[in-house]
């Protein structure tokens, strides 16, 4: 097992150093973020004073390597916009990230488990056919226009949900949170709900698919033929079946949640990560574009990690062939 | 005492596109208390189907359409679902065909034993760890405490199909189905397997409905045999007698494509043709398209002949009773 883990985490190591050339070449090469700082009557040696003090005039490689050799400390460099180190910045925003994707995540497991375990009970029932068509429309309506709606709905219309900001929070731990309070848990509920849609219907799927499979496997009828009730089929037996590829598939989805955020956090907007990128990539903010992008695979890389050993906890059969690996 | 078990004209039949399929077709038979009665048949003949309409386990598009299963005096067929889920494995207990499959991936030994226990009032966890643990020490598992811990996948095929065995014997029932349970196991375990569930159920008085399509493994273990074609008892009786004087044509054929010693070298010979796939039996006698002593007769529904009591054949020629 130790074994395993070990080699995983020399790949990810990789991936991880594989992704800063990426990402640091890749945000040189867009735009000038000098002329977003130099004010119109800047002439030229105004100009080439913010390049120095930016460390602009440095060739690339060099800034590279300056670069890396912060990050191996943890240091992602000052954002050019705040003076304030950017891994500061970001991970002041991170929590109304986390906490808005965590939310999706969990609605979209509670919602799509028993539609998908229903809808794969009775395929031919007409709710099933419902379901399954609100799972392909989840699938494919994008995310700001249901984001848009809902506001326009609940918010101006109705008047019952506020359509912007995290509302009141309490502090757990040292991070504010928003769920545990009745006015966070009303700014929460939309932009969770619209963050969901996509892996709700995801879910659905994955639990309709794994119910058409292991309701009839073997093991099913045989547990049937010991006398067993039919709740301890469905909640032990067929249930724990099934929740090992939507545990899997739903923690991969957790990053991709959370990259996905910033559509979400723009229209509500929620004061997470995912809208400081998008201020930061309108002025070439690069060191908190790339600290940002660096977060993101970094949380990529251990939440797959992650899922492996989860996968294995829930799997039997993996955890004990990764023991012999 | 009446037969722990008894069928009388059993159909079950599978709605399809192609329209209904009969895959078991007035199926009639008795097991007797603490009897082992071996079902034969080829492949797709219908045994499995039998074996789990007499459990009302039989899923749609297929149902049982017609018959009676009397089990302990009582008709099961439309038994209410709670009604049959007080005898599934308290009363009737089945194995089946696959080790591989039928335990559940996730679950560990002693989770699938006990909760097999406690589903039918064992309310004591320990009293139930215990007696499970006992359970596999009986159908010849070593360490069975560890087993006990182990989850499916680290047991062999053989091992597997142990436990299956053991559950179906933890509540003691009247009835094992047992279908072909060592049919995907290597020859020797199968020999062992099958003397050990024959002296369990010979200790404990358990019926045994022995599922299989060997020949060779019902000659050894039953007491009597009922033959299937294309969802059909075709002959059914003592089990020497079957062997030795076979009355049905299908029967013959079979024993005749059996190995024995002494005819080594001689091509055994085989029935022409293939079991006939369910929507293509022909009416009448089902077997006729590979009889060969088939004629116009045989296209009207064969009648049963009983040339002694629990001897039964459905033929309009019977094989003439001549010792071989
Ligand atoms: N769900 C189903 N739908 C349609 N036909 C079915 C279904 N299940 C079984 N059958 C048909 O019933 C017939 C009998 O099948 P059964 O499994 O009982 O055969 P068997 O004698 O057990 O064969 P084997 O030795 O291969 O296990 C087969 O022709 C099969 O095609
Ligand atoms: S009824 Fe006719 S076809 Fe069928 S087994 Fe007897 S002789 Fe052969
Ligand atoms: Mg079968």
């Amino acid at each position: 097992m130790s074994a395993f883990i070990l080699r995983r985490l020399l790949q990810s190591l990789f991936v991880v150093f594989v992704m800063t050339l990426l990402v640091f070449f890749g945000v040189n090469v867009i735009g000038n973020p000098v002329y977003v700082f130099a004010s119109p009557d800047c002439n030229q040696a105004c100009v080439n004073g913010i390049i120095r003090s930016l460390g602009l005039d440095r060739p690339v490689w060099e800034q590279y390597v300056y670069f890396m050799n912060g990050a191996v400390r943890g240091q992602l460099g000052n954002s050019f916009t705040f003076g304030v180190p950017a891994m500061q910045l970001i991970l002041e925003r991170l929590p109304a990230t986390l906490e808005l994707a965590f939310a999706s995540l969990v609605l979209a497991i509670l919602v799509g488990l028993p539609l998908g375990m229903w809808a794969g009970m009775r395929p031919d029932a007409l709710s099933s056919r419902a379901i399954m068509t609100v799972s392909t429309l989840g699938f494919s309506v994008p995310t700001f226009w249901i984001g848009l709606i809902l506001i326009l709905f609940f918010s101006v219309h109705l008047g019952w949900l506020p359509a912007v900001g995290r509302g009141d929070t309490v502090s757990v731990l040292g991070i504010e949170v928003s769920f545990l309070t009745l006015d966070g848990l009303s700014h929460l509920i939309m932009p969770a709900f619209t963050l969901a849609l996509f892996n709700t219907s995801l879910v659905i799927r994955l639990a309709r698919a794994g119910m058409r499979e292991v309701l009839y496997a073997d093991f099913v009828k045989f547990a049937r033929s010991k006398g067993l009730s039919p709740s301890r089929i469905l909640f032990v037996h067929v249930l724990k079946n099934i929740m090992i590829p939507i545990v899997t598939v739903m923690g991969m989805e957790f990053g991709g949640t959370v990259a996905f955020a910033v559509v979400t956090e723009s229209i509500f907007s929620w004061p997470g990560a995912g809208k400081m990128l998008i201020d930061a990539i309108e002025v070439l903010d690069r060191p908190l574009i790339v600290a940002y992008l660096m977060l993101v695979v970094v949380m990529f890389v251990v939440i797959n990690l992650v899922v492996d050993i989860l996968y294995s906890l829930l799997d039997p059969r993996i955890r004990f062939s990764g023991a012999a690996r | 005492m009446a037969p722990i078990l008894q069928v009388r004209d059993l159909t079950t039949v599978f709605q399809t596109d192609a329209g209904p399929l009969t895959a078991v077709d007035r199926v009639s038979f008795d097991v007797g208390r603490g009897e082992i009665l071996g079902l034969v048949g080829e492949s797709g003949s219908g045994k499995t189907v039998t074996g789990f309409s007499l459990l009302g386990l039989v899923d749609p598009p297929g149902r049982v359409a017609g018959g009676r299963v009397l089990f302990d005096g009582r008709d099961l067929v439309g038994l209410p679902e709670p009604e049959w889920r007080r005898l599934r494995g308290r009363r009737i207990a089945m194995v089946f065909q696959d080790p591989m499959m039928t335990l559940n991936p996730v679950l560990r030994i002693d989770t699938q034993m006990v909760e097999a226990l406690k589903a039918h009032g064992v309310a004591d966890g320990r009293d139930a760890w215990g007696r499970s643990r006992d359970a596999l020490g009986r159908v010849g598992i070593a360490a069975p405490e560890e087993r006990m811990r182990a989850y499916p996948h680290q047991l062999s095929g053989g091992m597997r199909q142990r436990v299956a065995i053991a559950i179906a014997l933890l509540h003691d029932p009247d009835l094992v189905i047992a279908d072909e349970p060592t049919t995907a196991l290597d020859v020797t375990i199968q020999g062992q397997i099958l003397y050990e569930v024959q002296g369990l159920c010979r200790r404990s008085g358990t019926a045994l409905l022995w599922i299989t399509h060997d020949l060779a493994v019902v000659a050894g273990l039953a007491d009597r045999i009922a033959v299937m074609y294309a969802g059909r008892i075709v002959e059914q009786g003592g089990v020497d007698d079957v062997l030795d004087r076979p009355g049905h044509h299908y029967t013959r054929g079979l024993l005749a494509s059996v190995p024995r010693p002494g005819r080594r070298w001689a091509r055994l010979p085989q029935i022409p043709g293939r079991i006939p796939s369910l929507g293509t039996v022909p009416s009448g006698c089902g077997f006729r398209t590979r009889c060969g002593r088939a004629d116009a007769a045989c296209e009207a529904e064969p009648p049963v002949v009983a040339p002694a009591p629990g001897r039964e054949v459905r033929c309009h020629h019977p094989v003439p009773d001549e010792p071989r």
